[in-house]
């Protein structure tokens, strides 16, 4: 944890006092394991609460976009309350742990029941390495980027785990589909962020977030996202992002119309709960590097808005993100597994090479100014548009618009 | 361009959930225990008694026991015991009436033959679905007490169909009060015809003489 100046704002500083007033008093290697753990148990609960809200606020929003209210009948408990059926995420939670806890005959044991608290544990540890605010990263690591992102790789490790286990081709199936996927769309993520550390100059979350303070002519924040190979990246780190997390429309793995429940066929009770988590903690996770990454970390939009606290402002971007995965999952149908590739591989995995050079020029010229800055940002943009158009043309020519044609009448 | 098309997709879904909230075309959902839906009136699942006042259902059912309906139902889910004594009907006339009319709805399949063949309009279709119950024995098994809903109900769920049953047994009550008036005046007329009395004078007597000279032959309407 970095040095707290006592003239920082009381509410920036509001967790460390009331951490520090809870420990102390401790000595020191006790304190720095209390101070660890309050640090998971924080995680754990705001993260878990914001599970367990996020899937009612889906359900509620694809059924307002299905032109339905939604989950809205929960009571609150004891007082028949029916607030917006907010009591809906406990209602499920009681019900998922009160199920039967079914373990197929042929399946195999062991890994059956760790597959999803493999799942669970790689994509909580993620978590790890985000700066939620100013004084708020629960591990500062040199290379915290490349650690997110090999423990983010792991989750399909326990997917695949989970598919082998379950001795069941659908669930064997969903497994390779997963495995297909990852490796088609682990490239184009990393590829996305790439630029962010060459033109950051570091690995390190914090540095990241460091290198995108300031304004420009005094209210354009310094983000990586305003600038033309950030909002590439961006993007692809979206598109990736959506894909790693098996996310509509990319929702291959578990795709209902194909293959029942894909991975999760199998597992009941608490053990598919366990799975759902683990699929939002990923999001989650995705969605908290992609704000440290491109838009500006904690900081705040406006300079008259510094005033808020910096982890209200992480909260605010995360809730934005979260809300757009789901107005995507909303919109979009699911792709077919060639289309799928075909995308990764002949599309985003290119553009993200390309992107990469063009961050390579952009960090070349940053010493470029007046006239000079205009040309680069037209350069840059011409950069990335370009191969954006013209690979785009190529990708869908012959598929859109598509003809409909109906047998003479 | 590439992505239009999505951004077009994105735009559909954003209307749709902003719609949603403000404009009640789009959002169509009832919340059924709360509120419910105005069925159809064409919608029939069981068929009830009808009585003609709700104040006194048991004493007003249209019902004459004639166990048409019960040898008629095809899944024979109807069970009708006759009444021993009779008691008048709405138009005064003396009926049997049902001691027993049970039906139940478990084996009823709804086909309203019994409506169809019923010549008293005293069996009609019912549009209550909430009848599910705990037990399937007794909780299906509806006695007549069950079935009697008044006219003034049968008004509001088949309002074009009670119009007309009431238009017609309106129609036949007149037909059949004027027809025993006409065999009344027959009646009367016979009995006057062996007097030799001047024709002219027994015709202007004959008009206020007519109601008393049926008035013992109807029962004193209530």
């Amino acid at each position: 944890m970095s040095a707290i100046a006592a003239t920082e704002p009381f509410l920036e500083r509001a967790p460390q006092l009331l951490r520090d007033a809870a420990t102390g008093f401790l000595p020191e290697p006790w304190r720095w394991l209390v101070n660890s753990l309050i640090a998971i148990g924080v995680i754990l609960a705001v993260f878990g609460t914001l599970f367990a809200f996020l899937t009612l606020a889906e359900r509620k929003i694809l059924g307002r976009v299905q032109n339905r209210p939604g989950p809205n009948r929960t009571p609150l408990p004891f007082i028949k309350i029916k607030f917006f059926g907010l009591a809906q995420p406990f209602a499920d939670g009681v019900k998922s742990l009160t199920k039967e806890d079914i373990v197929p005959r042929d399946a195999d044991q062991v890994l059956h029941f760790l597959a999803p608290v493999v799942l669970l544990a790689f994509s909580i540890i993620t978590f790890a390495v985000i700066p939620f605010g100013r004084h708020l990263v629960p591990v500062e690591l040199d290379a915290g980027v490349l650690y997110f992102f090999a423990a983010g790789a792991a989750t399909e490790l326990a997917v695949f785990m989970a598919g082998w286990a379950s001795h069941n081709k659908y669930s064997l199936l969903a497994a390779m589909r997963a495995l297909a996927q990852l490796i088609s769309y682990e490239l184009p993520l990393l590829l996305a962020w790439v630029p962010v550390v060459l033109v950051a100059g570091s690995l390190s979350t914090t540095e990241i977030v460091t290198a995108q303070a300031g304004w420009k002519f005094g209210f354009l924040p310094h983000w990586y996202v305003f600038t033309p190979w950030g909002f590439a990246g961006f993007v692809i780190f979206i598109v990736a992002a959506l894909a790693e997390s098996n996310r509509s429309p990319f929702d291959l793995p578990e795709a209902e119309s194909e293959l029942i429940a894909g991975h999760l066929t199998e597992y009941s009770g608490f053990k598919y709960a366990l799975f759902f988590m683990a699929e939002y903690f990923g999001m989650i996770a995705l969605s908290g590097m992609a704000i440290t990454l491109f838009l500006g970390g904690w900081r705040a939009p406006l300079p008259f808005l510094e005033w808020i606290p910096s982890y209200a402002w992480f909260g605010a971007k995360l809730i934005v993100l979260l809300l757009g995965f789901i107005w995507i999952r909303a919109t979009f149908p699911r792709l077919r597994m060639d289309q799928l590739t075909r995308f990764a591989w002949k599309f985003l995995v290119p553009l993200a090479l390309i992107n990469l050079g063009n961050a390579a020029f952009w960090s070349l010229t940053s010493h470029w100014t007046g006239a000079l800055q205009l040309i680069r940002w037209a350069v840059s943009l011409v950069l990335i548009v370009g191969p954006f158009v013209l690979m785009g043309r190529k990708l869908s020519a012959g598929v859109a618009p598509r003809v409909y044609r109906y047998a003479p009448s | 361009m590439l992505g239009s098309g999505l951004l077009q997709g994105l735009g559909v879904t954003a209307k749709n959930f902003v719609g949603s909230f403000h404009d009640p075309a789009r959002l169509t959902t009832t919340e059924y225990p709360e509120v419910k839906t105005k069925l159809p009136e064409a919608y029939r699942n069981f068929p009830f008694l009808v009585s003609e006042n709700a104040t006194d259902p048991m004493g007003t059912l249209r019902c004459v026991a004639c166990q048409i309906c019960e040898k008629e139902c095809p899944p024979q889910c109807i069970f009708i015991e006759k009444s021993k004594d009779k008691k008048p009907d709405a138009t005064g006339k003396l009926q049997l009436f049902p001691a027993v009319f049970d039906i139940d709805v478990s084996v009823c399949m709804s086909c309203q033959i019994c409506v169809e063949v019923c010549p008293f309009d005293a069996i009609k279709m019912d549009q209550d679905f909430e009848i599910a119950t705990t037990d399937r024995f007794t909780g299906l098994m509806l006695d007549k007490h069950a079935l009697a809903k008044p006219n003034s109900y049968f008004h509001e769920i088949h309002p074009t169909d009670a119009a007309e049953v009431d238009g017609r047994l309106a129609a036949e009550r007149k037909a059949a009060e004027e027809k025993a008036k006409a065999a009344a005046a027959a009646k009367a007329a016979l009995a006057a015809a062996p007097k030799p009395a001047p024709a002219a004078l027994a015709a202007t007597a004959k008009p206020p003489a007519a109601p008393s000279a049926e008035a013992p032959k109807t029962p004193p309407a209530a």
